[in-house]
């Protein structure tokens, strides 16, 4: 990451200590983690120590201190879609990609999350990948969903 | 130079809005709400859009994103204004008949119709459907009449005019009194009173103060504040600029996970809209008042959700909470004195100011006033957000509005207040839901999820859903909490996977007993109510899990094991094909066996095996047991 990007993200909060979280957002949200210069150089700017970044780096659950795969895999773990069996879902997911959540693969294909609402309650189970919802899913069709991904992003409903 | 910088000129803008909008005009409105969106409802606007273009009625007919209406179910949700024609679940596909057949030749189109289960017949109009009919829509009503991007289609149905009442003719002291008249509650889960927390702000000897709106909604399977900060943020805006009047706040923070993006893209444009049009920053509606309004924010954290907790995360740091022995209201947001009120309490704020208080307290119970949103969720018919007075009965909510439990299942249970409630049984269906008589039940209001439950839902599992939640979102500051939870986990997955030992509930239950006592934040002291409330209510699914491995719902998977019936197996083929796992065997005419060392007990054989058939058997217990033994003994025979 640049470290004009780093710069211009740190100005737009007009460079407050107040403003930390803010500032990894946006860095998170530019880069999907948060590389060590960057780290650095927020460090440097607001002088706050590295170890309160730290501290907030792995206090939330937005932030990723590895780089993640090209594949964002959410599965979401929330009451509604518990009680219609995400845990089986989690599972299937899990068995075909080798990953437990919070891990990416080596090949840097898939990461894998589970999240506890997406806020889609009637669609449950939800699979979200790459954005795309994936609703009403059973273990049977999540291979089919997990291949399809490589093939450029499918057509079909999304949300930001 | 504002727009609007006087109550004459919101007035005067509101007629002019009014005057330039005929009613008569008709209006496509589709929910752009989180579930809409996410079965298709930005491809369904879009495919209006341009079918509107080329048969050239985009300036006779115009299309609307609106908020969330709360029949998520059957999204995407069209409804056709001015006779409020409602269509379900809607394609692109569909829309070229719409516009040809409803909108040109003004016929409907039967097949998008909602068909009344009971009676079979068509529903026009949406608030002749029953899940709308039995509700109570204050708040939530607005939403699917305004584009929740549109600062004037906020004015125009009456925005800011409890704001300019607020700030004009009432005194701070008068919008206090008004506040503690109409009792309102907090509906974030405690229902603290509210005005009690202004007051106590307000009183606070600091000069500086905030006020904060809590949109961090953790609670999973709670959307309701989504809902209404996506659809609807200017009211969010009024209540709080009503709020920060009355306390004496003149800066305000709006606290929304991030994981809401609509949210905070909804609510950062309404705050430009109202600080151009002058409804925020200096001199508001020349009353003298000045206010500002930022947002922040929250990176996921469930505790972040917790008062000074969040109020730690807004000053840039992780957030922990601290013990409240002072108030926020009094020592909050960099010691200052800092009111934080939930989404639906400053979305009530408005409404009691411009209705009054009494109109306010005509809903309700005698000490809990007002409505209260609800999403119902789980094994329901009619998946949704649901508004109803305070006190209406769960058998109301879940029946009545919800349609019951799909699949001709069994009602089992209802999970209410998130992962700090508990479970209400079949039983107490009856139960009048407000604060206190949830809270009397073992269970609590919470923000309002309502997780229903049928006769496949186990309740061991769902005590050790919520503990396993709850362990990971403790922050760790405090060790009744951060052990405590861990210790009662463990024990819990050891009961669901067959482990469990005589001894179990009883230490379950000293456990929850020095957690609840020694916790120092509210997450860690309602943590155990998910295992108290199921163990009051199914103490018997405990001891047969404990007892005899026995999983009477079916969920644990430790504890079953999936077998073909070869009397009953027509050799279809359909569990073979799709199993996860490639655990099963067989070809045409040739009965179909499970490998139980593969099987992954996913149950999709189960649920696929065609009804006609039944062959394929669940088994948990002793049942289970066997079965695995036998096949383990004898893994030759699965070929």
């Amino acid at each position: 990451m640049e470290s004009a990007t780093i710069d211009q993200i740190i100005d737009k909060h007009r460079g407050e200590a107040s403003s930390l979280i803010q500032i990894m957002l946006d860095i998170q949200g530019e880069h999907h983690w948060l590389p060590r210069e960057a780290l650095d150089r927020v460090s440097e700017r607001l002088q706050v120590p590295m170890s309160r970044i730290k501290h907030i780096a792995t206090f939330y659950k937005a932030f990723s201190l590895v780089p993640k795969g090209r594949h964002e895999v959410h599965v979401c773990m929330g009451t509604a879609c518990h009680v219609r069996g995400a845990q089986r879902v989690l599972d299937t997911v899990q068995d075909l990609t080798g990953i437990s959540p919070g891990e990416t693969d080596p090949e840097m294909k898939f990461s894998l999350e589970t999240v506890n609402c997406l806020g889609c309650c009637a669609l449950g189970p939800v699979v979200e990948l790459d954005g795309k919802h994936h609703g009403n899913i059973d273990p049977g069709q999540i291979a089919t969903v997990l291949e399809n991904c490589e093939q450029g992003k499918s057509q079909g409903p999304t949300t930001r | 130079m504002c727009r609007i910088c006087s109550a004459e000129t919101l007035e005067k803008t509101r007629q002019e809005i009014r005057l330039r909008s005929d009613p008569s005009t008709p209006c496509i409105a589709v929910c752009a709400g989180a579930g809409c969106l996410a079965s298709g409802a930005a491809e369904v606007i879009a495919a209006f859009e341009v079918e509107l273009e080329s048969r050239g009625l985009t300036a006779a007919i115009t299309t609307r994103g609106t908020g969330c209406p709360g029949f998520c179910e059957r999204g995407p949700i069209v409804v056709i204004h001015p006779q409020e024609i409602c269509y379900l679940q809607v394609k692109p596909a569909d829309v070229a008949e719409i516009v040809a057949t409803t909108l040109v030749d003004k016929q409907l189109v039967e097949r998008l119709l909602y068909v009344d289960p009971a009676t079979g017949s068509k529903i026009t109009r949406e608030a002749d459907i029953p899940f709308y009919k039995n509700q109570q829509r204050n708040i939530l009503g607005a939403n699917s009449r305004i584009d929740s991007k549109s600062l004037d289609d906020y004015l125009a149905i009456d925005g800011y005019a409890a704001l300019a009442k607020a700030l004009l003719q009432m005194s701070p002291d008068q919008v206090l009194e008004e506040i503690k008249r109409s009792n309102l509650r907090g509906r974030g889960g405690g229902g603290f009173p509210v005005w009690r927390k202004w007051a106590e702000s307000r009183n606070a000897a600091d000069p500086t103060r905030y006020v904060i709106v809590n949109a961090d909604e953790g609670d999973p399977g709670a959307f309701m504040d989504r809902a209404l900060i996506e659809g609807n943020p200017h009211s969010i805006l009024e209540g709080l600029i009503i709020g920060a009047y009355a306390v004496g706040a003149h800066q305000g923070f709006i606290y929304v996970r991030q994981e809401y993006p609509l949210a905070v893209e909804n609510v950062n444009l309404a705050i430009r809209q109202a600080e151009k049009s002058g409804l925020l920053g200096n001199d508001i509606l020349g009353s003298g008042f000045d206010f500002r309004v930022q947002v922040h924010k929250g990176a996921g954290a469930f505790v972040c959700g917790e008062s000074s907790a969040l109020m730690t995360a807004l000053e840039g740091r992780a957030g922990e909470p601290r013990p409240k022995y002072i108030h926020t209201a009094v020592k909050g947001v960099w010691d200052k004195p800092s009111v934080l009120n939930n989404v639906e309490t400053w979305a009530n704020v408005p409404l009691i100011i411009h209705q009054s208080a009494d109109w306010f307290a005509q809903f309700g119970t005698a000490g809990c006033k007002g409505t209260k949103i609800f999403s119902l969720v789980g094994k329901i018919t009619n998946t949704g957000l649901v508004e109803v007075p305070m006190g209406v009965s769960l058998r109301q909510i879940v029946e009545q509005i919800g349609g019951g439990i799909p699949a001709g299942k069994r009602f089992k249970a209802v999970q209410t207040g998130g992962p700090s409630g508990g479970c209400i049984p079949a039983s107490q269906l009856d139960l009048k839901v407000d604060f206190d008589e949830l809270t009397k039940a073992g269970s609590m209001m919470g923000s309002g999820g309502m997780i229903v439950m049928d006769e496949d839902t186990c309740m061991v599992d769902i005590a050790r859903y919520f503990l396993n939640f709850l362990q990971d979102e403790s922050c760790g500051k405090c060790t009744p909490c951060r052990e405590g939870i861990r210790q009662m986990l463990k024990v819990l997955n050891d009961i669901t996977t067959g482990k469990g030992h005589e001894g179990d509930i009883e230490l379950l239950e000293d456990l929850a007993a020095t957690t609840i006592g020694a916790s120092l934040c509210a997450l860690g002291k309602s943590a155990p109510n998910p295992v108290l409330s199921t163990l009051k209510y199914f103490r018997h699914e405990y001891e047969e899990h404990i007892k005899n491995k026995n999983c009477p719902a079916y969920a644990c998977k430790s504890l079953l094991a999936f077998n073909i019936d070869a009397d009953k197996c027509k050799a279809c083929g359909t569990c073979r094909r799709s199993c996860p796992a490639a655990a099963i065997s067989g070809a045409k005419q040739q009965v179909h066996v499970v490998d139980q060392q593969k099987c992954t007990r996913c149950g999709t054989c189960f649920s696929v095996c065609p009804s006609a058939f039944g062959a394929v058997q669940r088994l948990s217990g002793a049942a289970a047991a066997s079965v695995s033994a036998t096949m383990t003994l004898a893994p030759e025979e699965t070929g």
